[in-house]
């Protein structure tokens, strides 16, 4: 009996002093770097521990929607900001901006707006940017210098000269830009660039048949009518990396983590051949595509305080330069950018410059459904031959369809 | 003395594990899937199921007015149509090569020919994709030996189809090849000798003795094929994600789509269910069509 008692005591004692468990949901390869991150967090917090979970990206929104549906979300996560909104409708985003607002590490004013915005709906701060991702050019030096062009493309003008450049100096199976068919993210950043948005009174409507839009699409169709870029879909080009070593294509509309892919894919002999440039505007540089991930706290969380911790542990710039050097991963602060590791990266200093010029897509749930019809209907004029009249307007209509609900839920003030 | 109530609930009780779990898994899912259907469940209802609105059979009206569901239906049945009988027929003739007495190796032939159905299809996938590419395939290396220009299996929408039914058929065709295999195998041997005693050429044999003594064999390779292939959903998620322009958009691919990218589960479960209507029909229709060519 008395042992009984003493082992109960002991058990007692023991939760006590028990840690803080903190669940941290992690996606693809940042899941396997985190890990080697958080023990000098652990060191510095012996009050927390914390428990990693890698989630595979491409089950990572199933999961997070069935643990939301089971009631076993973790207390932090990292979160694409793509998916702020649709998280946000659900209601299990914590409103970080009182303890961002008294926070001596992250500095609202120290992040990139247009990256800081997409973590904002509906005047609530939702999530902390972790890492951006943008899109801009990938360009082949020597492809381009031997078509007599001496620097990048800054406008669409330019661009259109350098295309037609490169393509009449090609082999006849040569192209002059890869823009797979599948992938929504170069159409998107040349309409981002546009004045009008792209949806209008706050979402309920598509906008894709203004001008804007349609100008866009004209610009990315003609890249293809010119037989300038090839119509395939991602999965028709075996390889990428060797294809641009070998010259399929000049141009390449890519994100970040293409830089350490192309240091190490690209064979030794092109490893100088090759650059990155701030993506091309109407007229002069352009805005591009606010992507990347966040790190976001679940209302459910019990360990509120300890996941605010370590989201500020990961946000200090010191650590955020580690994060850098182990993924290749852009900083989305601009303090560790002024250290030498970035500041005299040649490729990162591109995607610095714009990284000031970047907008969010509209923050609603509906939106990744929105892009895929976008991007469908452009697959309809450079493929079946659509008109881009009638494309947008068969757009439009179909982005009304699917915002039927949005509407309803705004007529009834269920969302905001 | 046999009690005769006891009698009568004594089957019930050994039927009754069997049937508690039909319901649990068959029965309670569609009729939640039905009840999910007439509703527009989606990511605001699951926020708030405040936000579910009942909408009869909206969701059903709304799909018949979609030209993509028509569209994928069509893709469907142009594979069912295509794919069973050139299914079914390449393990008939497979089959019967390695059922002849003149057959070598037989004990390696059918082991090849049944690899393709225990390979994993996301491999298989990769190796197809090399074979199909445009530029360095090899199909269109032999075919460019020939004298026949370059085709774009996987981006031209007239040809993805086309190569999505090759690779079904191919991935499948050895398991159907087994069970004709076997159903051969119970010909009895003097069937064949009287016939050749007759003087009955080989063709007349295959038409007049095996053929008729496959025929419940058939019959069943056929339903079960059908009903097989109308869930089609791996092949064209793995090889073309239902491009290029939705040529190789499956209904199932579709449901999938609408349920588990955009989270409509109404509308997803409206799909399902007339998939399964769908398959419901056919399957009957088969059947009550067999019945009369076999039945003597």
């Amino acid at each position: 009996m008395l042992s009984a008692v003493l082992a109960l005591c002991a058990v007692c004692a023991a939760a006590a002093a028990e840690p803080v468990k903190l669940k941290f949901w992690v996606m693809g390869r940042e899941g396997e770097v985190v890990q080697k991150l958080l023990p000098e967090f652990e060191r510095r917090h012996p009050d927390i521990r914390v428990e990693l979970q890698q989630v595979p990206w491409t089950v990572a929104h199933e999961k997070l929607l069935t643990a939301f549906a089971g009631g076993a979300l973790p207390d932090l996560c990292q979160l694409g900001n793509t998916w702020i909104a649709e998280f946000s409708a659900l209601k299990v985003l914590t409103d970080l901006d009182a303890l961002a607002r008294s926070s001596p590490v992250v500095l609202p004013g120290d992040y990139f707006a247009g990256i800081w915005n997409t973590n904002v709906v509906a005047a609530r701060l939702e999530g902390i940017p972790w890492y951006v991702d943008t899109r801009l050019l990938f360009y082949r030096r020597d492809l381009l210098e031997r078509a007599g062009i001496k620097s990048p493309p800054r406008s669409w003008a330019e661009w259109e000269q350098a295309l037609a450049a490169v393509k009449r100096n090609a082999a006849p199976d040569r192209f002059a830009i890869l823009l797979p068919l599948n992938e929504a993210e170069p159409l998107l950043a040349l309409a981002l660039q546009q004045n009008e948005p792209l949806l209008r009174d706050n979402g309920r409507h598509g906008a894709f048949s203004e001008p804007g839009f349609r100008r866009a699409l004209q610009f990315y169709a003609s890249m293809f009518r010119n037989g300038w870029a090839p119509a395939v879909a991602g999965a028709q080009i075996a390889n990428v990396w060797d294809e641009f070593a070998r010259g399929l294509f000049a141009f390449y509309v890519s994100g970040p983590w293409n830089i350490e892919e192309f240091k190490r894919r690209l064979p030794p002999g092109r490893q100088r051949d090759w650059m990155t440039a701030p993506l091309p505007g109407p007229d002069g540089p352009g805005a591009s595509i606010a992507g990347g991930a966040s790190l976001v706290i679940f209302r459910s969380s019990r360990n509120a305080q300890a996941a605010w911790r370590l989201i500020e542990y990961l946000s200090e710039p010191a650590v955020q330069l580690r994060f850098h050097a182990l993924t290749g991963n852009l900083p989305p602060r601009r303090s560790p950018w002024r250290d030498p590791q970035l500041a005299n990266d040649p490729y990162a200093a591109a995607f610095r410059e714009q990284l000031e010029r970047v907008r969010p897509v509209p923050r609603i749930p509906e939106w990744e459904r929105i892009a895929t019809a976008m991007q469908e209907a452009a697959e309809q004029v450079v493929r079946g031959g659509a008109s881009v009249d009638d494309a947008t307007r068969a757009l439009d209509r179909r982005v009304d369809a699917i915002l039927e609900k949005r509407r309803w839920m705004l007529a009834r003030k269920r969302v905001e | 003395m046999r009690d005769p109530v006891k009698s009568r609930v004594a089957p019930w009780i050994f039927i009754a594990p069997a049937f508690c779990v039909i319901g649990v898994f068959f029965f309670v899912p569609v009729i939640a899937a039905f009840a999910l259907s007439v509703t527009d469940f989606d990511i605001y209802a699951m926020a708030d199921i405040a936000n579910l609105r009942f909408t009869g059979l909206e969701n059903y009206a709304r799909l018949l007015s979609t030209p993509l569901f028509w569209q994928a239906l069509g893709n469907t049945f142009y594979f069912v149509i295509v794919g069973v009988p050139l299914s079914i027929a390449l393990s008939l003739g497979a089959a019967l090569l390695l059922d002849s007495r003149l057959a070598l190796f037989k004990p390696f032939f059918r082991t090849a020919l049944f690899a393709p159905v225990v390979t994993t299809l996301v491999a298989v996938a990769v190796v197809w994709r090399y074979l199909f590419h445009t530029r360095y395939g090899m199909v269109n290396y032999a075919l460019g030996q020939v004298g026949v220009g370059p085709v774009d299996w996987l981006g031209d929408p007239h040809w993805a189809m086309p190569t999505i039914i090759l690779l079904a058929v191919w991935k499948n065709f050895g398991y159907n090849m087994i069970i004709f295999l076997a159903s051969l195998q119970t010909i009895p041997a003097e069937l064949y000798e009287a016939a050749r005693i007759d003087g009955a050429s080989p063709a007349r044999q295959t038409f007049h003795i095996t053929l008729p003594l496959l025929g419940p064999t058939l019959a069943l390779v056929g339903i079960i094929t059908t009903a097989g292939y109308f869930q089609l959903f791996a092949e064209p998620y793995v090889m073309t994600q239902g491009g290029p322009l939705h040529s190789t958009l499956s209904v199932l691919y579709f449901m999938y789509q609408e349920g588990f990218k955009w989270w409509n589960f109404g509308a997803a479960s409206a799909v399902a269910l007339m998939l399964f209507g769908l398959i419901a029909a056919v399957t009957a229709l088969l059947m009550r069509a067999s019945r009369r060519w076999i039945a003597p």
